[in-house]
Parts: C-alpha cells; sequence; structure tokens
C-alpha cells in the first residue's frame, strides 16, 4: 500500500511537471528541454528552506507551503534569467540551449557543498503528503486553464500557431513567450519542492536531462497542447513502467523494452497523441449526448 | 495638400550581404489602394515587411501620419493602424475561423464596435460566416486568404497591408476577393497598400502603382497609366 502511494504522490508531482511543461512546449510552441534543470532548483531551494531556515513552530503544512512559494520563485527567477536571452532563439536552438541551461543547473547544484553536492542532501523533512501534492496539481491547473481561457491565453496560443502573424497582430510576442516560460518554470518549481518534501533525499544526478525528455515524453504522449492530455501522460508513464513488474517474470524483465514498443506503437497509431490538442471537457461531452450546442455569434 | 499616410524615404533592407531594398520612396495618400508590382524577389514582401516592422531597415525613414515608425517594434505597429495580412496567408490553423477574427481585434476594447466589424467581414465574405466554427487550417486557400484580410481588417486599420491575396487562389476567387478589396476601401475609405503578382487585376482596382525590380524604383504613376504602359505590359501583363 505503502507503494501505491508512493506511485500516486509521484504521478500528482509529474503531473504538475507536464502540465506545467506543456505551457511552454505545447501550448506556447517553444520547444524547452530545461525542465528537469527548473525543477531542480525548486528542489533544492524548497529543501534548503526545510533543512536549514523552517522554524520548528510551524505547523507541517504552512511550512510545506513556504517552502513551495520558495521553490516557484526560485525556479521562476531562473526562468526569467534563461527565458530573457534564449527565447530569442527559435525551435531546435531553443531546445539546445536550454538543454545546456538545464545541465548547467545541475553542475552548479554538484559543486555546492552546502546542499550536499555529489553526496546528495539528505535529512529533509517529510512534509509532502497525498493531500497536499493533488491540492497544488489542482492549483497549478486551475491557474493554468483560467490563464489560457482569456486574453493572456489567446496570445500564448497565437504564438505556437504562427509567431509571425501574432506579431502582425499586436502581440508582443516576446512578452507572452517569457511569461509562458517563467510560469511553467515556477510551476515546476514548486514540484521540485514537493518531490523534496516527499523523497527526503535529494542528488544532482536525479535530475538529469533524461528527466526533461520524460516529462516531454509524457506531454506528447497525451498530446502536446492538452493540460488534459498531460496529465493523463503523466499518469500512464508513472504507472505503466511499475506496473509491468508484476506482470510475471519475464515482462518484468523485459519490461523496459515493452515500454519502449507501447510508446512506439502510440505514436505510430497516433502522432498527435492520446487527446490531440484538444480538451477532455465535461460540458461539452454531455452536449454531444443532449445535442445542445452553444451559439458564439 | 496634406501629408501622405504613408512615406518611405529612401529606404534600405539589408538581409545579411544582399542589398534588398536599394532606396525606395514611395507614398500612399489618405482613401488610395496602391499597389507594389515586381516579379518574385524583387523586393515587394521586403518592403512591406519592412513597413510592419517585421524586419529590420538599414537607413532611410518610414513615416506614418507623420510620425517615425521604422524603429518601432512590430506589435506596437499595429496599435499605431497598420495591419498587415502576410503572405502566405499565415492564419493560426489551429483556432476557428472565429477565433482567428478575434485576434485581429486583440487590441480592440470596445466589443460594440468589433461586434459590428465582425458583421460587416462576414457580410462581405459570406463562406467566413457559414465555417465560423471551423478550423481555420482545414479552408481552402482562397477561403484563407479571405480570413487572412478580415483578421487584418479586424483592427480596424488606418491602412491596410496586403501581401499577394491573389497567391495560389481559383480565379473566381480572386475576382471575389478583388472586389472585397475595393469594398472595403470605397465603404470605409480605408488605404490599401496592395503587393501583387497579378499585376493586371492589381493595376484595375488600384488609383496608383509602383513597379519595384531588384529592389530599386523601376516605374511609378497613375494605375490607369501603368496598365496601357508599353513597357509595362511586356514585363508584367504578357502582352
Amino acid at each position: 500500500m505503502e507503494y501505491f502511494s508512493h506511485l500516486l504522490l509521484n504521478s500528482g508531482i509529474f503531473i504538475i511537471l507536464s502540465v506545467s511543461l506543456n505551457l511552454i512546449n505545447g501550448i506556447c510552441g517553444q520547444f524547452s528541454l530545461g525542465h528537469a534543470g527548473f525543477w531542480a532548483v525548486g528542489a533544492y531551494t524548497g529543501a534548503a528552506y526545510g533543512v536549514y531556515l523552517a522554524p520548528d513552530f510551524l505547523p507541517d503544512f504552512v511550512n510545506l507551503f513556504i517552502s513551495c512559494g520558495i521553490g516557484f520563485l526560485t525556479a521562476a527567477l531562473a526562468g526569467v534569467l534563461i527565458g530573457v536571452p534564449c527565447l530569442r532563439l527559435r525551435g531546435d536552438y531553443l531546445a539546445i540551449a536550454t538543454l545546456g541551461f538545464g545541465e548547467i543547473i545541475r553542475i552548479i547544484i554538484m559543486n555546492m557543498d552546502t546542499v550536499g553536492g555529489p553526496r546528495g542532501f539528505t535529512n529533509i523533512p517529510l512534509w509532502s503528503n497525498l493531500f497536499w501534492v493533488y491540492a497544488w496539481v489542482a492549483i497549478t491547473i486551475l491557474v493554468i486553464a483560467n490563464i489560457l481561457r482569456g486574453t493572456h491565453g489567446r496570445a500564448i496560443i497565437s504564438i505556437r500557431e504562427d509567431e509571425i502573424a501574432a506579431d502582425s497582430m499586436g502581440i508582443y510576442t516576446f512578452k507572452y513567450k517569457t511569461m509562458a516560460f517563467v510560469l511553467g518554470a515556477g510551476f515546476a518549481g514548486l514540484a521540485g519542492s514537493l518531490f523534496a518534501h516527499a523523497n527526503q533525499f535529494l542528488h544532482p544526478n536525479g535530475f538529469t536531462f533524461m528527466w526533461s525528455v520524460i516529462i516531454l515524453l509524457m506531454i506528447i504522449l497525451g498530446g502536446l497542447g492538452s493540460i488534459t492530455g498531460s496529465i493523463v501522460g503523466a499518469v500512464i508513464l508513472t504507472f505503466l513502467p511499475e506496473m509491468l513488474r508484476f506482470m510475471g517474470e519475464t515482462i518484468s524483465e523485459w519490461r523496459m523494452v515493452i515500454y519502449a514498443v507501447l510508446l512506439i506503437l502510440l505514436m505510430l497509431m497516433k502522432p498527435t497523441g492520446i487527446f490531440g490538442k484538444h480538451e477532455f471537457n465535461v460540458l461539452s461531452f454531455l452536449a454531444k449526448f443532449t445535442g445542445k450546442k452553444k451559439e458564439i455569434i | 495638400m496634406s501629408s501622405p499616410l504613408l512615406e518611405l524615404k529612401n529606404l534600405h533592407v539589408h538581409y545579411g550581404a544582399i542589398h534588398a531594398i536599394q532606396g525606395l520612396n514611395l507614398v500612399v495618400n489618405e482613401g488610395e489602394i496602391v499597389t507594389i508590382l515586381g516579379s518574385n524577389g524583387a523586393g515587394k514582401t521586403t518592403t512591406l515587411h519592412s513597413i510592419s516592422g517585421l524586419i529590420p531597415t538599414s537607413s532611410g525613414e518610414i513615416l506614418f501620419d507623420g510620425k517615425r515608425i521604422d524603429k518601432t517594434p512590430a506589435f506596437k505597429i499595429v496599435s499605431h493602424g497598420i495591419a498587415q495580412s502576410p503572405e502566405g496567408r499565415m492564419v493560426f490553423p489551429d483556432l476557428t475561423v472565429f477565433e482567428n477574427l478575434e485576434m485581429g481585434a486583440y487590441l480592440r476594447n470596445n466589443k460594440e464596435e468589433v461586434d459590428k466589424d465582425l458583421h460587416y467581414m462576414f457580410s462581405l465574405f459570406p463562406r467566413l460566416l457559414e465555417r465560423k466554427k471551423q478550423l481555420a487550417g482545414t479552408l481552402s486557400g482562397g477561403e484563407q486568404q479571405m480570413l487572412a484580410i478580415a483578421r487584418a481588417y479586424m483592427s480596424k486599420p488606418k491602412l491596410l497591408l496586403l501581401d499577394e491575396p491573389s497567391l495560389g487562389i481559383a480565379p473566381i476567387l480572386v475576382k471575389a476577393i478583388f472586389d472585397a478589396i475595393v469594398e472595403i476601401n470605397k465603404t470605409k475609405n480605408m488605404t490599401i497598400l496592395l503587393v501583387e503578382q497579378n499585376a493586371f487585376a492589381a493595376l484595375k482596382i488600384a488609383d496608383r502603382g509602383y513597379v519595384i525590380a531588384t529592389g530599386e524604383m523601376f516605374m511609378e504613376g497613375k494605375a490607369d497609366d501603368l496598365i496601357t504602359n508599353e513597357e509595362i505590359q511586356k514585363a508584367y501583363l504578357g502582352h
């Protein structure tokens, strides 16, 4: 049971990571490969607060809240530092630049003795629990979904669609790209803080470039640009490799191969991901049965 | 005479080492339809892009409403009152027709006025009304062109820049689109700068025309004069 609830907790953290990366990659169309870096920034600063600064008299959930706030702000700050110079680049160049920055962050942490350096950061207080992780999941989704519904969201989406056309509509594309990037980075940092206080141990090698790729996989699997897709992608990719463990010895041995084959098959059959760019919406789902449609004009 | 709405003074533009625009002078007065003609690579689109701020100019001035705009970033130029319908249509493919038009009115706050213009565009292009909930990427080329023009109009500019609206479109739709351009110009008194390869169609609706070749002004004049000009006929009208 403990194992299962740990998985559930991890999948919550990965939902935040994938939804936030989706804001950058899927919705704004800026190909970033540095998400693990922002995750690490949030994890280490949140953990550092827990180990060195947190006053004992505060209840755990207040401390976790402060820690998440610190994780969010520091990662968002890192997002500004990286985003402002990098977002002038496009496509592959941006991907390489963000990848480089993600690695730089990891190397810096590796060389910081106060947070354990290569020995890893230990004795982080256990504050995260299922309730608070999923509360943050809900907040993340609400905030990002709400932004998308408004004018800012339209502007961000139009950049993905066609940056030149967006520019000639009077949209300050650089501002909105930075906004999406910083917000995405901030939520990744928040997930990092939750992660640190759930695992109680951090190591710089837990934040390699591979993790950026895995988060990217989640959003591509779910459907770039779809928040519901990112959630489903994150849940599938946290549970699938683990569930394959329990399917008999042969499958367990070959589980990473099966996992890879399943990914390839899905991409071949549905290259846009499970949800494509669509959102699952209860109201429009019901409308299919009642036959009611709202008129726009 | 009052000062022109748009004036290019000795404009130069470079793409790296390539001197794409070499000292262009051009004037657009209020209420006119002016067309820029020229063959592939003559610098027509470059001229439009430099007006709307999408590419930086090297030297020279661009004056709009008496103010210099050649150093203004693209997104601010729209608020000055210039809107561009880019070449190759560039609609937002994954937004619906309706959402595309909403994006065009991105900078406007007066909902009533926007609604009025929206209805005007739908009356001008009934096709778009039929397809308002369809994703723009699934429209035909001609319909996308209509959408691109309508979207540019939705920002209610003083100057509408149209980049090759007839490119790759069925002849019957070309006529519909050019009729709509004239209609916008006449009823809304909107100034239009039209870049075209289809010289004959463009000169028929334009007041004046400029012909550019390899980044330099080749000829300018009243549209009626250009259309009868022998050199133009040989080079661009295929007579």
